[in-house]
This record gives C-alpha cells, structure tokens and sequence, in this order.
C-alpha cells in the first residue's frame, strides 16, 4: 500500500515538472484542442464533409469555406475536422496495440529471464531487422485497406522498442528491495509483476507512447498519401494532402492545412513525450 | 493499329490514349508558331507512369512496353491519320471476293535493325508463335479466325479465313517478330523482352530499369529516318511530379488532366512554350454491373440507377466540361454510333419509383431495402485514376439521394483484374474501354465470352445481341454492320447492362520546339517520326 | 575478439531463420494463391504450365513442406522469378537497386550524424540559451512535418519556382556524355532534396538523444572535476565530455541500419528514384510474391549483417563490450 501512496506522490511530482516546462505544456494543450475537435466534429463541422458540389471545386478559403474546397467541391475546414478523428484513432489504437504486446513481452522476457528471455528477445531483434514500413506495405496491400488493417499492422510493428524498454526497466526494478521484498513473503509471480513492477515501468512507457502515437499518425497519412491508407470518401488528413498534391500550383490550400495539421499534432505530441521524459529524469532535475 | 481486348482494357485503365485517339473536327490547338526548315536532331522525352515489363509487344499487356514498341516494331498494315487502313510492312493485299482470302505484297528491301532482310518467313513466325498454346498471350483471339497462313514466296503472304471476318484485314496491325533471332527459341527467355529489334523508325538503344528506356533514329528506316534523333521515356511514378516535369521543361508531352488544362496552363508563360491539344479520346467510361448479382439482375432497377446518377455534374465537376456523355459503346460522331439513341436521362423521382416497382421500399432512415435486406453495394475502381475514383464518389452520393448504399473500394489494377474482374467478384465497377476502330463488339459483349478472364465479366447475356453481333462482324458490308451495331444500341439503351458515364476529352501537351504535329482523327502521334525540331531550338 | 565474432555468426543462423518464417508468414495471410496472380494476367497460359507454377512453388503440398522447400531454395540464393511480364529472376531485379538505396541513404546517414550530433552538442553546451531552444524547435519541425508533404513543396519551390534543381530522377538526359565532375554535380543536384529531406527528419532523434547524453555527462563528477582543475571549457567538453557522450549514440547508428535498406518507399515514390523502396512497393501493389518475399529476406538479411558490423565497430569503440559477455 505504501507502493500506491509512493506512486501517486511520483506523479505528483511529474506533473509539477512537466508543468513548468512551457513547450510541452503548449503541445498538452494542442493535444486536448485535436481531441475535442475530433469529438465535437459532427457538431462544430459548418457542412457536411462528404457533401460533393461539382459545382463549387477548388474555391479558395472564403467566409463560407475557411479552408476553401477540395477538388469535388467539399469543405476542406469540415473534412479536416473529421480528418482529426481518424488521425487520433489511428494514432491511439495503433500504439495501444503495440503498448499492450511491447509491455507484455517485455515484462516476461525482464522478469523470467533465462530461455524465456533469449527466445523473446531474439524475436525482437528479428522483427527489427524488418523496415517497418515493408511489413506494413506488404501485409495491407496484400489484404484490403481498411482503416483497421492499417491500426492493427501499425500496432504489430511497433512494439519492439516497447519491449525492449521495460524489459531493460524490469531488470533494474526487480532486483530492488520492495521487489525482494515482497518475493520474500510470498507473493506470486503475477502480484508482483502486476502489483510492483508494472506501476514502475509506467513512465518511461508512457513517453515512448506519446511519441508513438506522433509516429502513428504520420505512418498513417503516409500510407494514405500513397493511396493505401483510409479510402476515399472518409477524410483524413494523408488523403486530403495526397489529393491536394496535384494542385500545390495554385490550390495552395489543399495542402497546406492538412500538412500543417500533421506537423502541429505530431509535434505536439512529441512536445509532451520530451515533457514527461524530462519530468520523470532524476538527473535532469532542475 | 488495332488494339487487342486485354491491352484495350489497359490503355483504357491508365488513360493514356495518345496513341488511339481520334476525332472528327480539327481539334483546337492554342498555340501557332511558324515552322522552320526540317531539321534533324534532339530528343522527344516522354513520362511514363510504370516502367515497361516486356518489350516483345505480344507478352506485354502494360501501355508502358507497347508505347515503346510501337517505335520499334511494324505491322503489315496501320491506321492512318484519317483511321483508314493503310499498307506498313505489307505495300499492297488483295482481299477475295468472298472476303476469306488475303494475300498480302510485302515491302522489298526492308531490313531487321541487325541488318538482316524482312521476309515473309517473319509475319507467318509471328503468326504461328502468337496462336501458339503454349506463349503467354493475350492477342491470339483474332488470329484464331485464320485456318491457314502461307508463304507463296518471300515477299507473299496468304491468309485464309474459314468465315468472313470483318476485323481480319485491321488484326494484321500487329508487330511482326523477327523470326531469325525467336524461331525455335523460347519467347519468353529471349532477349528480345528487353531489348527489342524490330523493323521500326526507333532503333532500341538502352533500358535502364526503373530510370529510363531510350531509342534512337533509325536511319534505314524505309519511310525515311525520322528527323527527331532520340525518344526517351522517363519513369516518372508520381503524376503531379510530371506535370512539375513539364512545366521545368524536362519532358516535352504528357496528358494533362482537365484542371492542369483550363486551370494550371491557362497562361501564356505556359501557351508559349507548350502547344495544347483537345480531342475526344477514343475511350469511354462506364460503371458495369455484375450481372450475375440478383441486386442487378432487373434491368428496371440498372435503369434507375442510370437515372439516379447525374451525367452532366460529372462531366462537369470531374471532366470540367471537356467530355461529353456516353450511352452506349461508340463514340460520338463515328459510323456505327447511333445519333437516335436518347440518353437515360437524370431524374431522381423516376428512379425512386422504379425502384419501388421492383420491390425496393424506403424504409424509415430512407434507405431501400427488400425483404428486409438493405439496397447496398461496393464499386471497385483502379488506382492512379483520379477521375474515376472522383466519379465514383459522386456516384455514391447521387445514389445515397435515392437510399441506396454504396462503398467505393479502389484496388490497384492489375489486382483488380486478377482478384476481382477475374473471379468475377465485384458488385460494380467503374472502368474504361478504348473504343477501337473496328466496331466489334465480339470480345467484351458476346454472350459466349463470359468464360473465365474472359472480358465480358459482367456476364451480359442477350441472344438478339449475339446474333447481331455475329452478323456485324461475318460481313464486309458497312450498311449492313451499321444496321447491325445501331440496333445494339438500341437494345443496351433499354437493357442498361452498363451505365455509360462519358467519353473524356483527350488533352496532349507538346513542347512548342516540335514542328510538323498533325493533329487527325488519329491523335497525334500518327506522324511522329516527321515531327522536328528546328535547328536553333534543338536543346539535346 | 575472434570469439566474439564467431559467437555472432553463429547467433545469424537462428536469425536468419525466424526472417524467412515471419516472411513466409505474412505472405501466407494473403487470400488467394501466387498462381492465381501470376496466371491472371495472360489468359494463354495452360494448364500445363499452371501446375509447373504449382509445383515449382509446391503449392500442392502441406504448409511446413512447402516453407522448407523454399528455404532450402533460398539457401541455394534462388529467389525465383518476378511474376511481373519482364518475368526476370527476383535477384537480379534486387541487386540492381540495392546500390542506389544504400550509397543514397548511406549519404543521408552520414549527414546526420554530422548535423546532429554538433546540434545536440552546442544544444547541451548552451542549454537554454538562444541557440537551444532555436534548435529544439528546428529539429522538432523536421521530425514533425510530413516528409512527403515536405517533398512536394520542395519539389514545386526548387525545382518549378525558382529552377535550380531537377525534379526527379537521378540523372538528366545526356549526362553520361559529361566530364565526371560535372556528372557527380548533376547527380548532386538530383539528390539534395531527397537526402536532405531525409536528412532533416532525422536529425531530431539523433540530437535530442545527444543532447541528453551530453547533459548526462555534463553532470558527472569527473567533469566538475575537470572544470575545478581549471581546465577551459573548450577542452572539458570537447576532450572529457563528448567522447563519453558520443558512445552510445554508437548504438543509435545501429539502430538506423534497417533505414538503410528499407530506404523511404515514398522519397523514392516521389522522386522517381529506382530504389529498393519502389521496387518493394510496386511489387506489392502488383501482388509479386517472389519479389516481395525475396525483398523481405533479404533486406532484413542484409540488415541483419548490417547491425552486426554496427556491433563490431562498438566493440572496438569500447572495451567493455570486447571483453565482456557480449
């Protein structure tokens, strides 16, 4: 129990770190402003954003379309606004994937050690040797895109560098002496796993999630840029720039928004990775 | 030349009709420029969206390879500018009076790349090794009409059919193989596939692959040496990266999509360095139901969907206008296009209520359903085409007015063919077909090529149709073909086994340098090898 | 250091193996059978040389039987045949791309550490100072923005408004006919925006790790040591500091060794580079089996190599390692 007390006063502590650290908390707040705009989406969008007029194509940004009109005569500002939901869902589920086996894999190759560990371990140096982005290519193109595919496949690349990460974390944490501790009485395998190591490795997890979800959502307005990714009428923002590309000329618009959209989120969150892995650093204490 | 149906179905996909485009008034070009002298000398660079796979032409079903070899091998005989047959390899022929015997009178004096003599022994090795079970061929169908094909010496040739055949004398626009380097050789493994020798006015010279194929101006060439000294074609993969291309002057044509035509070149900067052409592309695009689906198998409901579906904001939001409406498979203005034939026209309301006569209620969210199923299909298009997949998405909306679902899926071609058309595992498909100048419509419409990978994949069926079809192409008789092919139409107008979308404008870009483009009825590049470059413009 | 070496390769073969599974594997997700692809396209084919394909691909036969036929090929370095129509062998299509991808990303790697790892330095030195926070958000903005978008704006910008560089490509028209200088500088200019713009994306990884490190060491005792001895901050950070730090941004270069084969599918994509990357990625598109598989294998196989050399050159780099466990 006095584990619990101790964690929370360890996020406490975080928090007051990674409140003073201006950049990050910048990128907290674009993050929450993406997530309500994703949410509030149907509601704030001012059109419909698969509503197609062949009459209006291309119309620069304007009082009435903000951002202007795509090439089927659509609101750009509405799609980007659903666009950001697909953007964060991708980015979300993709990592969670990943989280859940990198962490999962990480705590029993950390924790059993021996057979268990060389034979894990050694399948993370194999699927390391992959490109990520071939894995991904071959096993969505081979298959349907569909935006779930393309989550799935995200999340089963990229848990590697999780694993290896709290594997590296458990070794030091359970030689440690609550660690011991608690062997020492007895507790199962899994109490101790679930109940002490877990909490600890939580952190540097979550920084390498937050900058996941930044690696995510470029991976998946890449793929779309390249035609494979979410299919058309669904918006998100790879295929609105894939589709604006034609018209960088003088359909500036197209582009632009959604590339800079890409870039503010992705940044963000990596704003807020470096924050939290600021906070949780010992050494770089301030 | 003569398409055969699978590279038909290919040129149509990539929607590169330079070489098979036509049309009946003289088309608008926007830039005039007075010629100078003809001059010999620098380079035509061409993009290209895929590399070439083969470059013996009858392996190869890729627009890529047969732009290329389309240079460097000759038929016995081609279109001309006007879509006339006309003599190529062969000077003369002589066709029976029933129609069933050609004779052609071959070129003297023509000579293979190499050096070697063309001869008759050439054009019946192609035959043979084309009808040959074992080459991978898609373009046997036409040649499987002849019974015999003879050498009476070494400039004649006797072809003989066993029925009439009316596309016989056009199907001899295949390129001839030179039969001294392939005979008794395996196709396949020849080196031919990538480095061809043919008869043409391009001589091969290098294929970097994955970069660029080069050819150069034979001088031998028996029509004379063609005045532009090289032919590059650049692998360009992304298209707005070669409409950059373009306009940096590092490829001197391509195909410009209707928004680079009226709304990216529009300016003089452009017009003056680049002459603009627009014709109507000998192609057309459909939406094509699977007709072995009972959702499609009432022709009041194929019809409905036809009404739902709004020709004009197509032709007008994807085609910007440059394109005109299809209903049936001729283009406008050609022999065997029917003028009568009225279009379907828009009507939502109509749509609505023969849906309902077919048994589809809306139900309360306004979506069709019949006992108890949901009116819902998936249309599948090819990638790279921009403006099929924007026709389908306004496709799905129109039909989303009159409750019913539709799902776009875009797959990339050449799986789209083999996973889906093949399998015959589609609901409806937006694609296009090259109109090709014979009218026949035996391969894509006759009840009797719904077999498998055969292109009626729809699986259109109606013995009226087959008969005429039979007539038409069993005849040399123009009136009678004619009479044959408006009646198709007539019946198609009222079946709806497709609903035909349009017939897009074809828009080249050439650099202003060239000198001597001609534009006809055959496209452009009809006369390549007189194009020129005057002297103080060469810039390669 | 023999030992560690042998010990090494013996640990490939294992590897090696678990490539060609997970390789076989995600080709085995696929519906559908190679045949089917490789046949759909020439409607001629008969049925003889359809069961030929069936067979030399032995696809008649149980799942394990099948993979152990293809290793055993493998192992015999035969890739099989592409099942596009140029229908040439997969490792002849493979070895003339790879030298591209590789001396292209090569450049783009050397770039990076060069760059970065002076950014990350100078960012640790002046650490919230102008030049700090100036560079952080420098190399966040080349993690952040969208490398194809990047592209394209460059593309349109350098090469279409102000002229100065070719678009696409690796070479222009009648290049070969030049003097090497001027053909190396033709083949600069193809290059600069692609490498650079892989460049720039890089590099925030890279100095941001260095950064830290060096902030780490910063803070050692043997450096307060060192500035208490009154040596010149010159020589306590560029001397005493950064030897240290530079050491495990070792590991990060082996870490990069996948990128090096794997190459960017969409910078090759974008600027008509005939790479491994658009040689992988039309193969999918086209559903080329062997082509894919022999790609797969063989990247990760050479990647394989490569974070071996990486290991090496780290062993040599710190005792530690040779002549620890390893």
């Amino acid at each position: 129990m006095s584990n619990k007390g101790q964690t929370s006063y360890f996020y406490d502590v975080i928090w007051s770190r990674f409140r003073v650290n201006r950049f990050a908390l910048a990128g907290a707040v674009v993050v929450i402003l993406m997530f309500m705009v994703a949410l509030l989406a149907p509601l704030i969008s001012p059109h419909d954003p698969a509503a197609i007029d062949a009459y209006h194509i291309l119309l620069p940004p304007s009082l009435d379309h903000w951002m202007g009109t795509d090439d089927l005569g659509r609101d750009v500002l509405s799609r980007m606004m659903h666009g950001a939901g697909i953007s964060l869902m991708v980015g979300f589920v993709a990592i969670g994937i990943a989280i859940v086996i990198g962490t999962v894999v990480g705590l029993l190759a950390g924790y059993y050690s021996g057979w268990a560990d060389a034979v894990l371990m050694r399948f993370v140096d194999i699927m390391l040797c992959f490109p990520t982005l071939f894995l991904i290519l071959a096993v969505i193109a081979l298959l349907e895109p569909s935006i779930w595919y393309i989550m799935i496949i995200i999340g089963l690349t990229g848990w590697m560098g999780v694993a290896r990460l709290v594997r590296a974390e458990v070794l030091s944490i359970r030689e440690r002496d609550y660690v011991l501790a608690a062997r020492s009485i007895g507790a199962s395998d899994l109490r101790i796993i679930f109940r002490h190591i877990l909490p600890n490795v939580m952190g540097p997890v979550l920084v390498s999630a937050t900058l996941g979800v930044a690696g995510a959502i470029l991976t998946e307005s890449a793929l779309s840029f390249l035609g494979i990714g979410v299919q058309p009428p669904t918006p998100s923002w790879g295929n609105i720039l894939s589709a604006g590309k034609e018209f960088i000329e003088f359909a500036w618009w197209l582009s632009l928004f959604p590339g800079l959209a890409i870039m503010v989120t992705v940044l963000s969150y990596y704003l807020v990775g470096e924050g939290i892995r600021d906070a949780l650093d010992p050494r770089l204490n301030r | 030349m003569r398409l055969a149906p699978v590279l038909r179905l290919i040129l149509a996909a990539l929607c590169l009709f330079i070489f098979s485009c036509s049309r009946e008034t003289p088309p608008v070009k926007s830039s005039a420029r007075s010629a100078g002298p003809p001059a010999s000398g620098d380079a035509l660079v061409i993009g290209t969206i895929g590399d070439a796979s083969n470059l013996i032409p009858i392996l190869a079903s890729d627009a890529a390879s047969h732009d290329i070899a389309g240079l460097v091998y000759n038929g016995l005989v081609k279109y001309d500018k006007n879509l006339n047959i006309v003599g190529d390899l062969a000077e003369s022929w002589d066709v029976s009076q029933d129609g069933l015997v050609i004779t052609f009178h071959l070129r003297k004096g023509v000579k293979w790349h190499d050096g070697e003599e063309f001869t008759s022994r050439d054009v019946i090795y192609t035959y043979r090794v084309t009808v040959d079970p074992n080459t991978p061929t898609a373009y046997a169908e036409d040649f499987k009409q002849v019974r015999n094909a003879e050498a009476l010496d070494s400039y004649t040739v006797r072809i003989t059919y066993d029925k009439p055949f009316a596309p016989a004398l056009a199907s001899w626009g295949m390129a001839v193989l030179p039969a001294h380097l392939l005979e008794g050789k395996d196709i396949t493994k020849s080196p031919l596939t990538r480095k061809p020798l043919g008869t043409g006015p391009y001589r091969f010279k290098e294929w970097l692959a994955g970069q660029k194929i080069i050819l150069e101006a034979n001088p031998e060439y028996f029509e004379g040496k063609p005045y532009v000294g090289r032919y590059v074609s650049r692998l360009i993969s992304d298209l707005s990266t070669m409409y950059l291309e373009l306009k940096a002057g590092a490829i001197d044509l391509m195909n410009l999509t209707p928004i680079q035509f009226q709304r990216q070149t529009a300016t003089p900067e452009f017009t003056t360095r680049y002459s603009k052409y627009r014709y109507p592309a000998s192609m057309y695009v459909y939406l094509g139901y699977n007709l072995r689906n009972p959702l499609f198998s009432d022709k009041r409901v194929r019809r409905a969907i036809t009404m739902a579906i709004n020709k004009e904001e197509i032709i007008h939001g994807v085609l910007l206008g440059m394109g005109q409406k299809a209903h049936g498979p001729y283009k406008p203005g050609t022999w065997a296009y029917n003028p009568g034939i009225k279009d379907v026209g828009y009507d939502p309301k109509v749509a609505r209520q023969l849906l309902a006569e077919a048994g589809w209620q809306p139900g309360p969210d306004g979506v069709l359903a019949k006992n108890g199923k949901p009116f819902q299909f998936t249309i599948l298009t090819n990638q790279g085409n921009d403006l099929r997949i924007k026709t389908a998405q306004i496709i799905q909306q129109r039909l989303r007015a009159v409750g019913i679902t539709v799902k776009i899926r875009v797959v990339e071609f050449a799986s789209l063919i083999s996973n889906f058309i093949d399998k015959r595992n589609f609901d409806a498909i937006i694609m296009g077909w090259t109109i090709s100048q014979d009218p026949d419509l035996f391969d894509v419409w006759h009840s009797s090529k719904t077999g498998p990978k055969e292109l009626n994949f729809i699986g259109y069926s109606n013995p009226e149709v087959d008969r005429l079809i039979e007539e038409g192409r069993g005849t040399f008789d123009q009136e009678k073909r004619r009479r044959c092919y408006w009646r198709i139409q007539e019946i198609m107008a009222a079946d709806q086994p497709y609903t035909f979308l349009y017939v897009p404008d074809a828009l080249p870009a050439v650099s202003a340098r060239f000198r001597g483009i001609e534009p006809a009825p055959a496209g452009i590049m009809h006369n390549f090898h007189k194009w020129y470059v005057p002297k103080m413009e060469q810039v390669y | 250091m023999l030992n560690y070496l042998l010990k090494r390769l013996i640990m490939m073969i294992p590897l090696l193996l678990g490539i060609t599974i997970i390789t076989f594997a995600v080709i085995h997700l696929a519906p559908g059978e190679p045949v089917e692809m490789q046949t759909a396209l020439s409607p001629k084919v008969t049925k003889e040389t359809r069961e030929r394909i069936r067979k030399f691909y032995g696809l008649d036969k149980p799942l394990h039987v099948q993979y152990v036929t293809w290793v055993t090929r493998l192992a015999k370095l035969d890739f099989g045949r592409s099942f596009a129509s140029d229908n040439r062998p997969v490792l002849d299509k493979i070895k003339e791309r790879i030298p591209v991808t590789l001396s292209l990303n090569i450049v783009a790697l050397i770039l990076e550490f060069g760059l970065a790892v002076p950014i990350g330095v100078l960012a640790a030195r002046y650490r919230d100072r102008l030049f700090d926070k100036g560079m952080t958000i420098f190399v966040f903005i080349g993690f952040s923005a969208p490398s194809f978008a990047l592209a394209i704006f460059g593309i349109y910008f350098f090469g279409v408004v102000l002229g100065w560089l070719p678009l696409s490509g690796l070479h222009s028209l009648g290049s070969e006919s030049l003097p090497l200088l001027a053909r190396l500088w033709d083949l600069a200019k193809h290059v600069i925006l692609p490498i650079g713009i892989v460049t720039f994306g890089a590099i925030a990884g890279l100095s941001r790790y260095m950064r830290s490190s060096m902030l780490e060491v910063l803070g050692q005792d043997y450096i307060v040591t060192a500035r208490a001895k009154g040596l010149s901050e010159r020589v306590v950070i560029y001397r005493h500091a950064l030897r240290n730090a530079l050491l495990p941004a070792i590991t990060l270069l082996g870490f990069s060794v996948p990128g090096l084969i794997g190459g960017s599918v969409i910078m090759e994509s974008i600027f008509s580079i005939p790479g491994m990357g658009k040689l992988f990625f039309d193969g999918v598109m086209m559903r080329d089996y062997p082509l894919i598989m022999g790609i797969l294998v063989i990247g990760a196989g050479l990647t394989l190599v490569g974070n071996l050399l990486a290991d090496l050159l780290y062993a040599v780099a710190d005792p530690r390692i040779r002549h620890g466990k390893g």
